[in-house]
């Protein structure tokens, strides 16, 4: 273990967390710290758990009848499985971006207008304009769309529609932002841009993502997991990982070995 | 390389041209289908628009009527059309009536005028008190004997005086509005639709207040709450076989459960919207669960990724995606109710209602109740009547089904 994952102001904390769904194990024993300030990235191969684990951060898996969590997360040194843990308010505050582009289809307005109208984070008209903007400047989509904001959202381009999604997700101002594999579905220009823009909210939001790109992860998070089989194999500095591995297994999959 | 690829050879472009023709086959065969339901569909209309169009029509005689050889007079603040009648019945409009027809066309003519003639002279008194002043001439409808001989069909001794009047333009079939306005009646000259239209009406408001939020909330609990059990598959089961059950049990099942609670509500829309509201819901409810089925998980998944609590993801996003859908099951299920008459026979709605409802618990009839009835009938009459009381309820439908698109284009432009 690197020794910075037990500090004591990580913002999340995992610790011996397991996912089963039904009898089968997905993620065992995984302990991690997430920190605010940095973007910490995911990586492994197909069903290593990665996106698993990733939904337990803000119980996602909830709503698979047949998923079961055990060990401890804690967000702030709460844990959010204890039963007085509202989950709706947790996702408020540990909000998501899936791995394909998910709009409502409703007006691009009312995409981003929609989780500050249910947590009324707004009072009135204008200040929810102003988080409108706000939200959508910092996804780097406002001058965009700032003409048609009351297009459908599904009428964007995909990587504008997965900005779109993003800003949904930094308008109800959460603390913890999980994207997986957000990139997925794009090109490699739309890539590159959501890539930009994760490397301008890092330090505002503490970010987690799940990738199958090494290039991707190297580029963008200063942390990085590398998980194979439902395990965390290694977690340290991105730099560490992916030049000076400690694990055999590490080295194997970063050098294209299998995966 | 001598050799032929294998897509080149004579072999492989035989099979292609057998696969083109296949599909050519298959169009064809398409092709066919909807033609042959076109010409059915258009053969259908045309025959009951033929036959329904002379139903909306009526013989009538044109005869002037001289008021002021009587002296008739209304009692000071009566204008409801029932007490004007009373009044002028009591005062011998009838005989006034009988007499004009008499002095203008003859014996024979008046012996055909309709008993009921004098009430529409009333009606339109109490319309226009004025009339009751000098001489205005009035369209009264005859027998039904009568009519029938206009139109050439039975009724040999009355044919040669119906030519003669028709030829003087005394005697002619006209536009019957008052079949929109009137009821049942044991006189094909004098039935009207609205009664049994309004009982239609009431009923479908009752079927469509129970079935849909019933409907709609147990396709929602069902899809969204609900744990996958052998419980909830058993009332899956049940809710599927619930839907074809037939109508006729339904009807039995409302005579003994509806009419068992409120005994004295027989006839009532009221009892009749329930029952077919028992038949309309798992048709609902079958439609609500594949549409709600069809609202795509990542939709759920954002919104609850934001924090939407479960009831917010269904009422904010699932629903209002799912109900298009929703709607276009309601409008078959309801279509469905709209033309059934076994049930509504079971719980007394067949009864002869020769005023219009009043309101859910007055006793009614409906649409096709009324068609079966009227097609019952042994007077020619009824035959044309039976084929416009056909068409009202085809428009009605085609008016409920209009709504339903609208209803469903105006949600999916809202998304």
């Amino acid at each position: 273990m690197v020794t910075d994952s037990s500090s004591p102001d990580a913002k999340m904390r995992t610790r011996d967390v397991s996912v089963f769904y039904g009898a089968k194990q997905a993620v065992d024993s995984v302990s991690i710290d997430i920190h605010s300030e940095y973007v910490t990235a995911f990586i492994g191969p197909s069903g290593c758990g990665k996106s698993t684990f990733l939904r337990a951060l803000n119980r996602m898996n909830d709503t698979i009848p047949s998923a079961r969590v055990e060990g401890c997360i804690e967000l702030d040194g709460e844990d959010i499985y204890r039963s007085s843990m509202d989950v709706v308010q947790l996702r408020a505050r540990v909000g998501m971006v899936f791995q394909k582009p998910n709009p409502f289809p409703k007006s691009i307005y009312e995409n981003i207008a929609y989780g500050p109208r249910i947590h009324g984070l707004a009072e009135g008209k204008q200040e929810l304009d102003a988080i409108v903007e706000k939200s959508l400047r910092r996804a780097g989509l406002w001058d965009e769309v700032k003409d048609r904001l009351s297009d459908s959202g599904t009428a964007l381009s995909g990587g504008q529609q997965q900005r779109l999604c993003i800003a949904r997700a930094i308008a109800v101002q959460p603390e913890v932002i999980l994207m997986d594999e957000p990139c997925s579905a794009l090109d490699p220009i739309a890539t590159a841009r959501i890539e930009e823009l994760i490397d301008e909210l890092r330090g505002r939001y503490a970010i987690v993502i799940v990738t199958h790109s090494m290039q991707q992860a190297a580029r963008v998070s200063q942390r990085t997991a590398f998980f194979h089989l439902g395990k965390m194999v290694e977690y340290g500095h991105t730099s560490d990982i992916f030049t000076n591995p400690r694990e055999e297994r590490t080295k194997d999959y970063i050098t294209g070995r299998y995966g | 390389m001598s050799e032929v690829a294998t897509t080149r050879t004579p072999a492989f472009e035989a099979r292609l041209k057998k696969r083109y023709a296949a599909e050519r086959r298959f169009r064809l065969a398409g092709l066919g289908a909807i033609l042959f339901s076109v010409a059915v569909l258009v053969f259908l209309l045309g025959t009951m628009t033929f036959n329904g169009i002379g139903g909306f029509q009526r013989a009538t005689l044109s005869v002037p009527v001289d008021f002021d050889q009587v002296g008739l007079s209304l009692p000071p603040g009566v204008s409801d059309t029932g007490a004007v009648s009373r009044a002028l019945e009591g005062q011998g409009l009838p005989d006034l009536v009988q007499f004009s027809v008499e002095r203008a066309l003859g014996k024979q003519a008046a012996a055909e005028l309709n008993s009921d003639a004098w009430r529409l002279v009333a009606e339109q008194v109490a319309e226009d008190p004025a009339l009751l002043q000098g001489t205005h001439t009035f369209d009264l409808p005859v027998t039904e004997n009568f009519a029938s001989a206009l139109a050439g069909d039975g009724h040999a001794e009355l044919q040669p005086l119906a030519r003669q009047l028709a030829a003087q333009e005394k005697l002619e079939r006209s536009f019957d509005a008052g079949f929109l306005t009137r009821s049942d009646a044991t006189d094909p000259q004098q039935v009207g639709i609205w009664g049994a239209l309004k009982g239609s009406i009431l009923t479908m408001i009752v079927t469509l207040a129970l079935a849909f939020p019933i409907g709609v909330l147990a396709a929602l609990y069902l899809e969204e709450y609900a744990p996958r059990n052998r419980w909830t598959d058993l009332i899956e089961v049940s809710i599927n076989n619930l839907a074809a059950v037939p109508s006729i049990i339904f009807g039995l099942l409302g005579l003994a459960l509806f009419l068992g609670v409120f005994p004295h509500m027989r006839s009532a829309p009221l009892i009749g919207g329930m029952t077919l509201a028992l038949m309309t819901m798992p048709v609902i409810v079958i439609a609500g669960r594949n549409a709600i089925k069809a609202v795509p998980p990542s939709i759920r998944d954002g919104a609850m990724a934001l924090g939407a609590s479960p009831v917010q993801v269904v009422f904010h996003h699932v629903l209002p995606l799912a109900l298009p859908g929703i709607l276009t099951g309601t409008i078959i299920g309801m279509a469905r109710a709209l033309g059934e008459t076994a049930p509504l026979l079971m719980i007394g709605m067949r009864a002869f209602v020769a005023t219009p409802p009043d309101g859910f618990t007055n006793p009614a009839t409906v649409l096709p109740v009324q068609i079966f009835l009227w097609s019952d009938e042994i007077d020619r009459g009824f035959v044309e009547r039976t084929s416009a009381a056909i068409i009202v309820l085809l428009l009605f439908l085609l008016l409920m089904n209009g709504v339903a698109i609208y209803l469903r284009n105006k949600f999916e432009k809202k998304w």
